[in-house]
């Protein structure tokens, strides 16, 4: 897809595969034919630039047509570059603009509570967006108002856009830091599909408080030339290299 | 002498009366319900008030997202650090979502008066007009804020209402008629028109009497929906009177004035002044005393005004040759 765009954001895409298939394959309770279903569980992305891997999931879940994927990010197309609300079906919330995902996520758990609706709301965040401010507000309000619907990721591939995220600007210790804001804080290889399950059913059964799952990722997993690389964070690969990601990506 | 009342009170009747009227209504707050009135409804509906702290942007995107699951959230705050500082999540969380938002912006201008620049909110007509899918309000007493509040909460779509602190004069009554879009004539005239929104709608009126004095017959518009403008109202203005003077207490970048002159420069041009806050930050002082520095006074208007009709083009006769 991103390479048939031209560009896009490989590196993100690949390091959170895992967290949405443990979501769309098996915890939300949702259904591809009825993407409005008012009880469905909701899957907010906030690290908007890893909407390719999304559109692939949503797709292959039935949620749109497999060839449309090759539209992304030409015009006129429904698969933006980075996500329009609604567009297509499946697609929870506009993102783009770090650090707004997880506000949008407490405000759909508030309202589920007051309406007595059980469903849940995950939302995935990048290590980097943690650097924004309105991540930490909203992690506040979660805690202050008991938001245990809400179930945080956290999809830390250690690198952003210009370098490890560590030089850029550090965000550790990052599960002392939810925690200190009154959150349940798993921490996690987010490659391992039985701990991504393990942690997600961990999370339901908290109650009382919101968890947040800091799932430790590589970014541009399964890609060996990607792999913790920052000039892949939004750098479309060439024919060639596409052709060795998918053999390699086949292969594993 | 008309009663006074601030126009913040007809908000925080208004969202009262939705309290009662429509269970869909929510209410978040940064910390000023005092300030904004919400505390009022906040102390009838506790369960349907959300405390979010000073945390303006946390608190649009929550309403966004409270709005995407069916409420109709009311995000209360000072106007300049809501629109100011989550300008980004109105337009990427509220506007582009088309989330069924109302925000609400109290101590609009200068009507914060002593606590100065910081607090004082100039500019948001300007950074809001600019994003798509916004109703932007400015009522101009607590009247039509209460009705302004109904409206708002009736109507599906972002929804921007500025509001002032201070007691105002009532200026309209119960049954004079509000919607969105509409601009109302409150006083006719044929020689030039006075577009006010906001507290200048009542300078308008004080200067269209001084004009009268000196035989200058004025048009007095109310107009409380910047947008989306009120265009056949404006344009027949703009026809009938040859001359326009916007005022508003607000900087003249912009703004209303920008907004009018937006229309008439492309439909009907005519000579037009614009009274408004002259590309400066505010100051402390009191709202009186600020008004009167910063040339928002029925006297500005008036000066507008003469000199506006001096420059028409058309072929009306000038008015000292009716005398």
């Amino acid at each position: 897809m991103i390479a048939h765009a031209g560009s896009g954001h490989p590196g993100g895409s690949l390091s959170m595969v895992e967290l949405l298939v443990g979501l769309y394959y098996d915890k939300l309770r949702h259904d591809p034919q009825r993407p409005e279903w008012p009880e469905r569980d909701l899957f907010l992305l906030s690290k908007g630039h890893g909407c390719p891997a999304l559109y692939a999931v949503l797709a292959d879940r039935g949620y749109f047509p497999k060839t449309e994927l090759q539209t992304l990010r030409r015009y006129p197309t429904r698969l933006q570059g980075h996500p329009e609300r609604w567009s297509p079906p499946g697609v929870e919330i506009a993102a783009g603009s770090l650090g707004l995902g997880l506000s949008m996520a407490n405000g759909f758990a508030w309202a589920a509570k007051a309406d007595g609706l059980r469903r849940r709301i995950y939302c995935v965040m990048g290590d980097g967006e943690m650097q924004e401010g309105q991540v930490w507000e909203a992690a506040m309000t979660a805690a202050h108002h008991h938001l245990d619907n809400v179930c945080g990721i956290v999809d830390a591939n250690g690198v952003q856009q210009n370098a490890p995220v560590a030089q850029v600007k550090n965000i550790e210790p990052l599960a002392q830091k939810w925690t200190a804001c009154g959150w349940h804080a798993l921490e996690i290889n987010g490659h391992d599909i039985t701990q991504v399950l393990e942690a997600y059913d961990a999370a339901e059964r908290t109650t009382g408080q919101p968890t947040v799952v800091i799932a430790r990722t590589v970014k541009g997993k399964g890609v060996s030339f990607m792999e913790g690389q920052p000039g892949w964070h939004g750098v479309a690969p060439t024919t060639e290299q596409l052709a060795k990601a998918l053999a390699e990506l086949n292969h594993a | 002498m008309p009663d006074l009342k601030p126009i913040r009170d007809g908000f925080g009747e208004g969202l009262l009366e939705l309290g009662a009227s429509n269970p869909r209504v929510v209410a978040l707050s940064g910390d000023l319900e005092d300030s904004t009135r919400a505390i009022w409804f906040k102390q009838k509906y506790p369960n349907r008030f959300i405390s979010v702290g000073i945390a303006e942007q946390d608190m649009v995107a929550m309403a966004a997202g409270l709005a995407l699951a069916g409420k109709i959230p009311f995000a209360c705050s000072f106007s300049t650090f809501l629109t100011g500082k989550a300008w980004e999540q109105i337009r990427l969380a509220v506007c582009y979502q088309q989330a069924n938002v109302k925000l609400i912006g109290s101590h609009g201008g200068l009507s914060v008066g002593a606590d100065g620049a910081t607090a004082e909110s100039l500019e948001e007509f300007t950074t809001l007009r600019a994003l798509p899918h916004l109703t932007v309000l400015a009522p101009c007493d607590a009247i039509e804020a209460k009705k302004a509040t109904l409206a708002a909460a009736a109507h599906v779509g972002p929804v921007f209402l500025r509001l002032g602190r201070n007691p105002m004069p009532l200026l309209t009554q119960a049954d004079t008629p509000f919607t969105i879009g509409r601009a109302h004539v409150l006083h006719d005239g044929e020689d030039v028109a006075l577009i006010a929104t906001g507290i200048m709608v009542n300078y308008a009126l004080q200067a269209a009497a001084l004009l009268q004095a000196q035989h200058v017959s004025a048009r007095v518009i109310n107009c409380p929906t910047v947008k989306p403008l009120d265009r056949a109202t404006i344009l027949a203005a703009a026809r009938e009177t040859g001359a326009l003077v916007t005022a508003e207490e607000h900087t003249v970048l912009g703004g209303l004035g920008g907004a009018v002159a937006e229309l008439v420069v492309q439909e009907h041009p005519v000579p037009m002044r614009l009274v408004g806050i002259q590309d400066r930050f505010g100051t402390s002082g009191s709202p009186d005393e600020l008004l009167r520095a910063f040339g928002l006074t029925p006297e500005a208007i008036t000066a507008a005004a003469l000199d506006v009709v001096k420059h028409k083009t058309h072929a009306r006769p000038q008015p000292t040759l009716r005398r």
